[in-house]
């Protein structure tokens, strides 16, 4: 007897995937597609081959800046990384510890900034960090720190860091969440087992809960690595999209911007911001891959 | 199979009402959103007085997204009758790719000087595909109320200037209200402002053009080397200070001068300032002086517009007098550019007005061809003006950098 095609799963799939077809699988594909092309005066494509790539890759005029923007791409991540995770997870450690008063607040407190809109945080940290009308001189003033503040936003040794910082500050509840979740789950039995043996807090956060948190860890990382290498809006919205001083800001997203939409004088070529964004995707998509085959892999998943 | 049916003929019905709607009313594209109430309450009515029964509908978009915008809806045949043209480049790529009509011989073009319809013709100046609405003229703004009380008379020379700008430092002021953490306003309102009087204007601009001379020469080199001497002028945290922060500490009378593009004296008029204006100081007494009186806006007609008969009525009545007048006073720092005689009645618009008579016009240096290449010269200058503002790089190193890429596109462009 012939088994009868499963109507309802088809029936219950279709809204997600015509709608990630339409909106997402598609236009990916017609991006790859397009960097292969260049566009003439009257706006007629002709297919052009990899010379868009190397052309991006190889010309001067181009590598700089792509190369620019890779290498402060990473400097944005590594930052983020670096700074962001460990915060996460020292403030999911401190929130899981049980009898913490006030832990509801702190959570809904530092979770709160990732709900406001990014333009928002670039203006308003732009007002807190401004030398002219910014709170933050006064502050250090009190504390007898005047003479270290600089105009943060402005110097091409500090606007990346300070920009990267800014998005920390607005993020870190997302993996903080995450890790929150993933030590709630950590059962009580096994943590109490170890008190009885009589292991401190200390080893039991090392050798209990940590190795148990190791999968979401991995999560979190590789979520802000994609993040990262799609950020555009908080640089956007603080240096715009020529992203100054000197190009310091400027990340993957904004070089895509600027080559596909052009800015100001800049005229938008879309066969080159395709490139610019199959590369974008090539640099996002060997990321993950690579966690997945050296990491995920052979992360040990205990049966709880 | 009932419902479908009906579905489909409602469908159909609204697409036909949404037509009948939309026909007959002349759509305006443009990035002036600040204008709109100006347009609907002043300009249009003003039209429509004179052509009675046409609809006008001003649809503008954000400036920073019009242009992407404005190309797709264009491409995709929804875009509105009129096209509201940035200068150059911008405008000359929409109708090469046939997206304006050509204006030659239309009604109204006749009363445009050739120079004005420069920014909107093909480059062997045969064909107009805009008709030239309003230039912006760059210049200085100053505190009255300061020069008053530290006793300073307006500069008309270079070391007149500096002097004045060492007595508002030395009362404790900041003497030019000025950031670059926006990075444009280095190169529109300082460099394309000052430098003119270096480079004498468009002899300068059209020896670039023709390839006679260098960003490395003297006189282009004059105009960083004037501004890296405004470092400890522009207060500090000037790096990170925004043309919105600029803006507010000069309202606030906070600092002396304003390095200003004439489209600033609305804002100010609105903050209650009291200010007045000066060209850009000439080198020694007796110099001739020159001002960038930059052709920024015109008007195009969508080869596809829907109503092509109504909107070249429209634009007949964009070279009338009438809508001259109406311009200029009502969007204040705006110059229209036809001939017509105009008398102007905000007291700074027609001070800086007045410039034209004694100084030569010249526009943005780099507006015309220049620009083209990659990294467009524009973003260029905004790059190494900010620099050098913010004293990180050498006026020489400047020049040395622009003139690096420009040899390049223009080797780019010979190929």
């Amino acid at each position: 007897m012939m088994k009868r095609l499963p109507w309802h799963i088809v029936l219950f799939l279709a809204p997600a995937v015509l709608i990630y077809s339409v909106f997402s699988a598609l236009p990916l594909i017609d991006t790859l597609r397009l960097g292969f092309y260049t566009s003439n005066d009257a706006g007629q494509h002709s297919f052009v081959g990899l010379s868009n790539y190397l052309t991006i890759l190889t010309d001067p005029a181009w590598s700089t800046s792509f190369w620019n923007a890779m290498a402060n791409n990473f400097k944005f991540f590594l930052i983020h990384l670096l700074v962001q995770n460990p915060i996460g997870l020292i403030l999911a450690t401190f929130l899981s510890l049980k009898g913490l008063k006030f832990a509801r607040q702190y959570r809904t407190f530092i979770f709160l900034p990732t709900l406001l809109s990014v333009v928002i945080i670039g203006f308003i940290w732009q007002l807190i960090l401004s030398p002219l009308w910014g709170v933050s001189e006064g502050l250090m003033a009190k504390v007898g720190l005047e003479e270290y503040f600089s105009p943060w936003l402005g110097e091409e040794g500090s606007a990346l860091i300070t920009l990267a910082l800014i998005s920390v500050w607005q993020f870190v509840g997302i993996p903080m969440m995450l890790i929150y979740a993933a030590l709630l789950a950590v059962p009580e039995d096994i943590i109490e087992a170890a008190y009885v043996e009589g292991a401190s807090s200390w080893r039991i956060f090392w050798e209990i809960k940590l190795p148990l948190i190791l999968p979401t860890l991995g999560l979190v990382t590789i979520l802000t690595y994609v993040g990262n290498f799609n950020a555009f809006d908080l640089i956007y919205s603080v240096k715009g999209a020529i992203a100054g001083p000197n190009y310091s800001t400027d990340i993957l997203g904004t070089l895509f911007y600027r080559t596909f939409f052009g800015y100001q004088s800049q005229i938008g070529s879309p066969t080159m911001g395709a490139a610019v964004a199959t590369l974008m995707f090539l640099v996002i998509l060997c990321g993950v891959g690579a966690y997945f085959y050296f990491v995920q892999r052979k992360l040990t998943r205990y049966e709880l | 199979m009932h419902t479908v049916l009906k579905a489909r003929h409602l469908l159909l019905a609204s697409l036909l009402a949404a037509g009948t709607a939309s026909a007959g009313t002349v759509t305006i594209e443009s990035w002036r959103v600040d204008d709109k109430t100006l347009w609907e309450e002043v300009l249009i009515p003003a039209f429509q007085k004179k052509n009675p029964g046409i609809q006008i509908k001003f649809s503008p978009t954000a400036p920073t997204e019009y242009d992407s915008s404005l190309t797709a809806r264009l491409t995709g045949g929804t875009a509105g009758d009129l096209i509201t043209c940035r200068p150059f480049d911008v405008s000359l790529n929409l109708f090469k790719k046939g997206h304006l009509e050509k204006l030659d011989g239309k009604a109204g073009m006749e009363h445009f000087p050739a120079s004005a319809k420069v920014a909107w013709q093909t480059d062997d100046g045969k064909t107009a595909f805009c008709m030239p609405m309003a230039s912006v003229i760059h210049g200085f703004f100053y505190n009255k109320k300061m020069f008053k009380e530290l006793g300073i008379q307006v500069p008309k020379t270079q070391p007149e200037f500096y002097a004045a700008m060492e007595k508002i430092k030395a009362a404790g002021k900041t003497p030019i209200a000025l950031g670059t953490a926006d990075q444009w306003e280095s190169n529109q309102t300082v460099f394309t402002n000052i430098g003119p009087n270096d480079w004498k204007g468009e002899e300068g601009r059209k020896a670039l053009i023709a390839g006679k001379a260098k960003f490395t020469d003297p006189q282009f080199v004059a105009a960083w080397t004037q501004m890296s001497k405004w470092t400890p002028l522009m207060g500090k945290g000037a790096s990170a200070q925004t043309y919105a922060d600029s803006q507010n500490m000069f309202a606030m009378g906070k600092a002396g001068v304003y390095p200003a593009g004439s489209w600033d004296i609305g804002y100010f008029n609105k903050e209650g300032m009291d200010f007045g204006a000066f060209p850009p100081p000439v080198a020694k007494s007796g110099d001739q002086c020159y001002i960038s009186d930059h052709t920024d806006i015109g008007m195009g007609v969508n080869p596809k517009a829907k109503n092509k008969a109504e909107a070249y009525k429209f634009l007949a009545w964009l070279g009338s007098q009438e809508f001259a007048d109406l311009y200029t006073n009502k969007v204040t720092g705006f110059f229209s550019l036809s001939n017509h005689l105009i008398s102007v009645q905000d007291p700074v618009a027609k001070q800086m007005l007045d410039w034209r008579k004694t100084c030569k016009s010249t526009i943005r240096l780099n507006a015309q061809i220049l620009n083209r290449g990659e990294p467009a010269m524009e973003n260029a200058l905004w790059n190494v003006s900010s620099q050098v503002l913010n004293g990180k790089m050498t006026p020489k190193d400047a020049a040395a950098q622009i003139q690096a890429g420009f040899e390049k596109s223009r080797a780019n462009a010979a190929k």
